[in-house]
């Protein structure tokens, strides 16, 4: 039989997550400006300018192995942090079982920011979505479109100051499926 | 003459489009086809034909409310999907349990683990083209549901699970029933297998098909029973436990050749898995409370809720013309428009059509508002002077507590200020929580990882190179519900 059961034991030494950030710094002194922990989990807030550096020595690094890209998103603090934007990546190492959390900032007046996608391909459409709700650009990404909205849909649905009521105006494709709809009712099968 | 009969015919890729509905893509998925006579040179899948904008509705809502949205993410196995949010919550929160509690969400998880493994069986063998496992799984999935509907009352969107425990402890039939299934579903798994396993167009339409390998499936995010398939060993129940998986005792099937067909064979190792899990549970399951007692974060018991309901409909209530200043709070909340004044002026209630609601004692924040027990029907004069007496001491406590609750349900319990992210395994994967709280009763910001949203990604990974045919195959081999797909 193809499968097997197994007992998953740990055989690793764990490294605490604060000894990680330890080490992030040492590698990268100019890039990080701040790490904090809450509840165990540490996050690490650096500057987007060296991210993918970053996250190859996170992803490569024999002693770290960040293998397993759990999630990527955007958040927007409108009004209460400076940057205004950050892309959060939470990583973790299936080998080790490790995790952390790396925020990258992005500034509002240029929010584009180097894909990981070259790293991680899961990243793909983390980042689609990120652009889709958020309108941070993705330097190089194989394919930045929208994903979950439709293409001509305008703004950026999970930014603070985007109503949750939805914008006054209608999507134009809305218009149209009524339409659509309306003359399809009135559609004489007999005839 | 021949050139000019290859300049006609020439040879060019063909642009399929399958779906949006198409009954294989288990739902509103659309993927645009580049075929070369049967052969995929590339797949787009299109999704967001299910957006509703979940993220940006779960900010705007509290803790407690954010929780039915969950039931509508994967709405195949909903009290997964329920449990994930609540140990994110919990974990925000800074709050534990109680064991029983944690036994009984062990349980109803793996239950919701059973049901979703039987209809991604069902349909996964309906797509290839093997109808009767359709049936036999259905069997059982509705002896599932059925469990399900007499906990809580639903069959699908349960929603369960709470912050800090369960809605209310199970009943004895209920664990009756379930262990009578444990012992007749083992031998039910025999009969799915016995239609399908050795099954030479079973065989053939999965072994070599969407093979992905270990580090490539860890490089797309994969997780789950997809990414087991390939032989990783990946599960959150046993890297990071919650709930009760660290007192039970099972393990994790994984597969070597990391096609479609050890996909299928894990999914049926976990059914078995499952079933020995929720065996320990009822064998252990510990009595006492069902719900964690910290006031500050959970609802109190419903009996303790409402003191003063029933009492309230024997009161008047009376607005003290001295301490009103006229805010108008009180006339805004009446539901029967029963308080009539203007503005900076005392307001008065009109006693015929006031309906003993109480609305207008909650809103008051001068405490402008006195009740008079069993004042009901007695005139102006009468309540004006029975207002004046000081009130017996449980009916203040009563009110106190009533305002407490209202506030409390109005503005959601106060998370620390932080942020989290926290992984549960539901059937499909990794279940992913990240909350941002900036100390107010809602969520800065709710982000939900979803594992069908990741493995629709993979899905031109898995297709390309393969025929036509496969694509149903690589479908159901990912089991993606595209509710959770699009949020």
């Amino acid at each position: 039989m193809a499968v097997i059961e197994v007992r998953m034991q740990p055989t690793y030494k764990r490294m605490e997550p604060l000894e990680i950030a330890e080490k992030i710094k040492e590698s990268f002194p100019m890039d990080v400006v701040e790490v904090t922990s809450f509840r165990d989990q540490v996050s690490i807030i650096v500057k987007k300018d060296n991210i993918v550096d970053i996250c190859r020595y996170l992803h490569d690094d024999p002693n770290l192995s960040f293998d397993h890209l759990q999630d990527l998103c955007g958040a927007d603090y409108l009004g209460k942090k400076e940057p205004r934007f950050e892309v959060v990546y939470n990583l973790y190492s299936i080998k080790y079982r490790n995790s952390i959390r790396v925020k990258a900032q992005v500034p509002e007046d240029d929010p584009r920011i180097r894909t990981v996608t070259s790293i991680w391909a899961g990243a793909n459409w983390h980042e689609r979505e990120c652009f889709d709700m958020f309108g941070i650009k993705f330097k190089g990404h194989p394919d930045l479109r929208r994903i979950l909205l439709p293409e001509d849909w305008e703004g950026y649905p999970l930014r603070k100051d985007y109503p949750l009521e939805g914008p006054e105006k209608e999507w134009s494709g809305f218009a149209d499926a009524i339409e659509t709809a309306k003359k399809y009712r009135e559609f004489d099968w007999e005839g | 003459m021949e050139q000019q009969v290859e300049k006609i015919l020439e040879t060019r890729e063909l642009n399929v489009n399958m779906g949006p509905q198409h009954p294989a893509t288990h739902g509103v998925l659309r993927l645009v086809l580049d075929i070369d006579g049967e052969t995929i040179v590339k797949v787009t899948p299109y999704v967001g034909y299910l957006h509703r904008g979940i993220e940006k509705l779960g900010e705007s809502l509290t803790y407690f409310q954010g929780l039915p949205l969950t039931d509508r993410l994967d709405y195949v196995s909903a009290m997964s999907n329920n449990i994930g949010y609540v140990v994110a919550v919990e974990k925000l929160f800074g709050i534990e349990p109680p064991e029983r509690a944690k036994f009984i969400r062990t349980i109803v998880g793996e239950m919701s683990r059973i049901s979703n493994h039987l209809l991604w069986l069902a349909t996964h063998a309906l797509d290839i083209g093997a109808m009767t496992v359709f049936l036999y799984c259905f069997r059982e999935r509705e002896w599932i549901l059925d469990l399900f509907e007499m906990i809580c009352g639903a069959r699908l969107t349960v929603t369960y699970p709470r912050v800090g425990g369960v809605r209310n402890d199970v009943p004895q039939e209920f664990l009756d029933s379930l262990y009578k299934f444990t012992e007749e579903f083992p031998t039910r798994i025999p009969e799915y297998e016995t239609l399908i396993d050795k099954n030479r167009i079973w065989l053939k339409r999965t072994v070599g098909i969407g093979v992905i390998s270990a580090e490539e499936a860890i490089n797309w995010g994969l997780t789950g029973p997809t990414l087991r398939g390939s032989g990783v060993q990946y599960d959150i129940r046993k890297h990071t436990p919650y709930d009760a998986y660290d007192k039970v005792d099972f393990e994790v099937p994984i597969g070597t050749n990391c096609d479609t067909y050890d996909r299928y064979r894990c999914r049926m190792h976990e059914l078995r898995q499952s079933n020995k899990i929720i065996k320990q549970c009822l064998e252990k399951l510990p009595p006492g409370p069902v719900m964690a007692d910290t006031p500050k974060f959970t609802l109190p018991p419903k009996d303790k809720m409402m003191p003063i309901t029933h009492p309230t409909k024997e009161h008047a209530y009376y607005i003290d013309e001295k301490v009103c200043k006229g805010c108008g709070m009180c006339l805004r909340a009446c539901p029967a428009k029963a308080i009539a004044g203007e503005k900076k002026k005392p307001h008065k209630i009109d006693q015929t059509i006031c309906s003993q609601c109480a609305n207008c004692l909650v809103v008051c924040k001068f405490k402008g508002l006195k009740i008079v027990p069993g004042g009901k029907g007695l005139s102006e004069d009468k309540l004006k002077e029975l207002a004046a007496f000081p009130l017996p001491e449980e009916i203040t406590k009563a009110a106190e507590h009533l305002v407490e609750h209202f506030t409390f349900i109005k503005r959601g319990p106060r998370a620390p200020e932080g942020e989290i992210y926290v992984a549960t395994e539901v059937p499909k994967g990794e279940l992913g929580f990240y909350f941002v709280s900036d100390g107010s009763g809602k969520p800065y910001r709710m982000r939900i990882r979803a594992p069908s949203f990741i493995h629709a990604g993979a899905l031109p990974r898995l297709c390309v190179g393969h025929l036509v045919a496969d694509v149903i195959a690589n479908i159901g081999t990912i089991d993606i519900v595209l509710g959770e797909c699009d949020r």
